[in-house]
C-alpha cells in the first residue's frame, strides 16, 4: 500500500504537469465520444420518451412522431395498476436487513483474517473469495431444496416451509455477497497500521474492543463505499427472488418488472412507465452517491 | 488507482511510516486471553458457518445430485445414477451444444468486443478532454441497472411493430421489420448487444482507475526512446496495467458464464437464446423437475468457471501465501 501512496503522489504531479501541456484541440475524438454517448443513450432515452406519450397519442400518431400530449398519467397508471408501492416496499425489506447483515458479518471476517495472525486465515479468506465468484445457479437447486424442506410452523411461514419467504432471499443474499465484502474489507484492514491495535493491546483492551473502537471507526470510508455498492447490488437482484418467491406479490421490483411485461401487454407506454420508475432508485443513488459507488467497485479490484 | 479510491486508503497507511506495517507480521506477540479466544471464534464462526452452509454445502450437493436421479418430491426418493445425466445432456438433450455454442460466443463478444469498447473509451476519457466527467457518468449510467431491467428497457428499442431500432432501419410496419428478441437467428446478437451497453462501461471505469495509477515517467520515458501514442499504449501503458487487465479477463469470463438475467427475461433461455445458466433453472422450476439433470448442467457451469476462479485467486493469494 505505500507504493500506492508513493504512486499516487507522482501521478498528481504529473497530472498537473499534463495538463498545462495539453493544447492540443482532440476534434475527432470529441465527435466519436460524441456518438457514442448519443446511442448510448438511446435506450433509456426512448424509454422515458415512450412513457412520458399517453397511449391515445401513440396510437393516434404512431410511436415514432412528436405529436400528442405529454405528461405523467402512464406513471400514475403503473404506479396504481402494477402494484409497484408493495413491490417497492418489498425490495426495501429485503435490501436493508441483507445489506447491514452482508457489512456487519464480512466486518467480524475480515477483522479475524486480517488484524489476527493465526493458522487458516489465508485458507479461510480464499473460501469466501471464491464463493462470490460462483455463477448462482450452480447452488439454485439445492437451496431451493433446502428451503423447500426445511418445515416451520405455518403461523411463522404461510408455506409452511421456507420457501415464499423474505427470510431466505435476505439470507442467501447475504452469504453470496459476504464473500466479496470481507475479501475488500480485509485488504483494508491490512493496511492499517498494526501499532493502533497494539498499543490498545497492552492497554489492556481485548479483541471486541479493537474491533469497536478502533477498527470500526477506521473503516468508515470503507463501509460507506462497500454500502452504496451492495444496495444497487441487492436491489437489482433478479436471481434469488425468482428462486425462492412464488407469490407475485412478495416480489421485490426487480424480479417483479418481468411480470409486467405480461400485465401491460402491448401496453408499451405503461412498461416504459414501470421501467422507468425502477430506474428511479438506483439512478438517486447514482447522483448522489456516484464517488461512493465508483470507489466500491475499483476497491474490490484494485487488488488483483 | 482512481482518485476516488485512493481516498479509501485508510489514514494510517497514508502517513510516512507506512513501510512499518509488513514488520508486525513477525513480531507480534500472542497476548489472547481466554475470553479474546471466544469472541475471536464467534467472529470467524458465525460467517464461515453461514457461508460452508448457503454457498459451499450446496455446491457440493449439486455435484453429489448430478449424479443421482430425483423429482424434488421425497427425500427417500433419491436414486443414484452414476453418469447417466451426464450422457443425457451431452447427447439426447438438444439445447445442450447450442447453449455451450452461445456461452462461447457470449465470452467472445464480451472478450472481443464489449471489453476493448470499454477499454478504448477509458483511454480517450482519460486525457484530460472538456467534458470527460459526463461523458464518463453517460457511459457508466447503465452499470447502475440490472440485467433484467437491460433487457426490458432493450426490448422497447427492439420491437418489430413500435421499436425505434425498426423504424430508424425503415423496416418499421413493412414485413421487412425484425423481431430482434424474438427472431431465433438474430436474438443472441441482439441480447449481447444490450450486454455490451453495461459492460463496456464497467470496464470503462475499472481501466480509468487502472490508467491513473500507471507512473507518468514510463509514458514520458517512452515518448523520449522515440514511441509514437499507439506504441507506448500497447508496449508500455497497457503491460504496466497487469493487475486490472487480470481483473477485466476474471470479470469477463465470468460474466459470460452468469448471464442469465438477459436472456431469461427475454423469453426464458429458449429459442435461440439457449444459455447453460439458464437451462439449469428450465430443469428446476418448472413442471417436470429433472434436479439430476439440472445438477449435471450446474456442474458444467461450475467446472468451467473454476478455470477463471483458481486462475484469479492464485493471482490474488499466491504472493500472500509465499510470504
Amino acid at each position: 500500500m505505500s507504493t500506492a501512496t508513493a504512486r499516487a503522489g507522482r501521478t498528481s504531479a504529473a497530472a498537473a504537469l499534463r495538463s498545462g501541456s495539453k493544447t492540443k484541440r482532440h476534434y475527432g475524438t470529441h465527435i466519436f465520444l460524441a456518438v457514442m454517448a448519443v446511442m448510448w443513450l438511446i435506450p433509456l432515452g426512448w424509454s422515458l420518451y415512450t412513457a412520458l406519450r399517453p397511449v391515445a397519442s401513440t396510437n393516434q400518431y404512431g410511436y415514432f412522431s412528436f405529436a400528442g400530449s405529454f405528461n405523467f398519467d402512464n406513471f400514475a397508471q403503473a404506479w396504481t395498476q402494477g402494484g409497484f408501492a408493495t413491490y417497492f416496499w418489498n425490495s426495501v425489506i429485503i435490501t436493508v436487513p441483507a445489506v447491514l447483515l452482508t457489512l456487519f458479518l464480512a466486518s467480524l471476517m475480515a477483522f479475524a483474517v486480517s488484524r489476527v495472525s493465526w493458522r487458516f486465515n489465508i485458507t479461510l479468506l480464499i473460501m469466501f473469495t471464491a464463493g462470490n465468484l460462483l455463477p448462482p445457479q450452480v447452488l439454485a437447486a439445492p437451496l431451493f431444496e433446502m428451503a423447500k424442506h426445511f418445515q416451520v410452523p405455518y403461523s411463522f411461514s404461510d408455506s409452511g416451509n421456507m420457501l415464499n419467504t423474505y427470510i431466505v432471499v435476505i439470507a442467501v443474499n447475504t452469504a453470496f455477497q459476504m464473500g466479496f465484502c470481507t475479501f475488500v474489507l480485509s485488504n483494508y484492514m491490512k493496511a492499517l497500521s498494526a501499532d493502533l491495535t497494539e498499543a490498545a493491546l497492552v492497554d489492556g483492551a481485548g479483541i471486541w474492543r479493537q474491533y469497536r473502537e478502533i477498527i470500526m471507526p477506521l473503516c468508515r470510508p470503507a463501509f460507506a463505499a462497500l454500502g452504496t455498492l451492495q444496495v444497487i447490488f441487492i436491489y437489482n437482484d433478479y436471481f434469488w427472488p425468482l428462486i425462492f418467491i412464488q407469490s407475485g406479490n412478495r416480489l421485490p421490483i426487480t424480479t417483479a418488472i418481468n411480470n409486467l411485461q405480461g400485465e401491460f401487454l402491448s401496453n408499451y407506454n405503461l412498461l416504459a412507465a414501470g421501467a422507468v420508475i425502477t430506474v428511479i432508485p438506483t439512478l438517486v443513488i447514482y447522483l448522489l452517491l456516484q464517488r461512493q459507488f465508483v470507489a466500491g467497485l475499483t476497491l474490490g479490484s484494485s487488488k488483483g | 488507482m482512481s482518485s476516488t479510491a485512493q481516498e479509501l486508503i485508510p489514514p494510517e497507511a497514508r502517513e510516512p511510516g507506512g513501510g512499518r506495517i509488513r514488520r508486525s507480521k513477525g513480531g507480534r506477540v500472542r497476548r489472547l486471553t481466554g475470553r479474546d479466544k471466544v469472541v475471536l471464534s464467534l467472529m470467524v464462526g458465525i460467517p464461515t458457518l453461514i457461508e460452508l452452509c448457503l454457498v459451499w454445502l450446496p455446491t457440493l450437493m449439486s455435484v453429489g445430485l448430478s449424479f443421482s436421479r430425483w423429482n424434488g418430491l421425497d427425500l427417500a426418493d433419491i436414486r443414484p445414477a452414476g453418469t447417466d445425466n451426464y450422457q443425457y445432456i451431452t447427447q439426447d438433450y438438444p439445447p445442450f451444444w447450442p447453449a455451450v455454442q452461445h456461452n462461447l460466443l457470449w465470452l467472445l463478444f464480451l472478450a472481443l468486443i464489449a471489453t476493448p469498447l470499454g477499454l478504448l473509451l477509458a483511454v480517450l476519457l482519460d486525457q484530460n478532454i472538456r467534458g470527460s466527467k459526463i461523458y464518463q457518468s453517460i457511459f457508466f449510467a447503465p452499470v447502475m441497472l440490472s440485467l433484467a431491467l437491460i433487457g426490458i428497457i432493450w426490448q422497447l428499442f427492439y420491437q418489430r411493430d413500435n421499436g425505434l431500432l425498426n423504424f430508424l432501419l425503415g423496416t418499421a410496419g413493412t414485413p421487412r421489420a425484425v423481431d430482434w428478441f424474438g427472431d431465433s437467428s438474430v436474438n443472441i446478437w441482439a441480447a449481447m448487444i444490450a450486454a455490451t451497453w453495461r459492460h463496456a462501461g464497467y470496464v470503462m471505469l475499472l481501466y480509468l482507475a487502472g490508467l491513473k495509477g500507471v507512473d507518468p515517467s514510463l509514458k514520458e520515458a517512452a515518448a523520449i526512446d522515440g514511441a509514437n501514442s499507439v506504441q507506448t499504449f500497447f508496449r508500455v501503458v497497457f503491460p504496466a496495467m497487469r493487475p486490472i487487465n487480470i481483473v477485466i479477463v476474471v470479470i469477463t469470463i465470468i460474466e459470460s458464464l452468469r448471464a442469465f438475467d438477459v436472456v431469461y427475461v427475454i423469453n426464458r433461455g429458449t429459442n435461440g437464446l439457449e444459455m447453460l445458466s439458464a437451462l439449469v433453472i428450465q430443469n428446476l422450476v418448472g413442471e417436470g423437475q429433472v434436479i439430476g439433470v439440472g445438477s449435471a448442467l450446474a456442474v458444467v457451469l461450475l467446472v468451467i468457471s473454476l478455470v477463471p476462479i483458481v486462475f484469479y485467486l492464485s493471482r490474488t493469494f499466491g504472493k500472500e501465501n509465499r510470504a
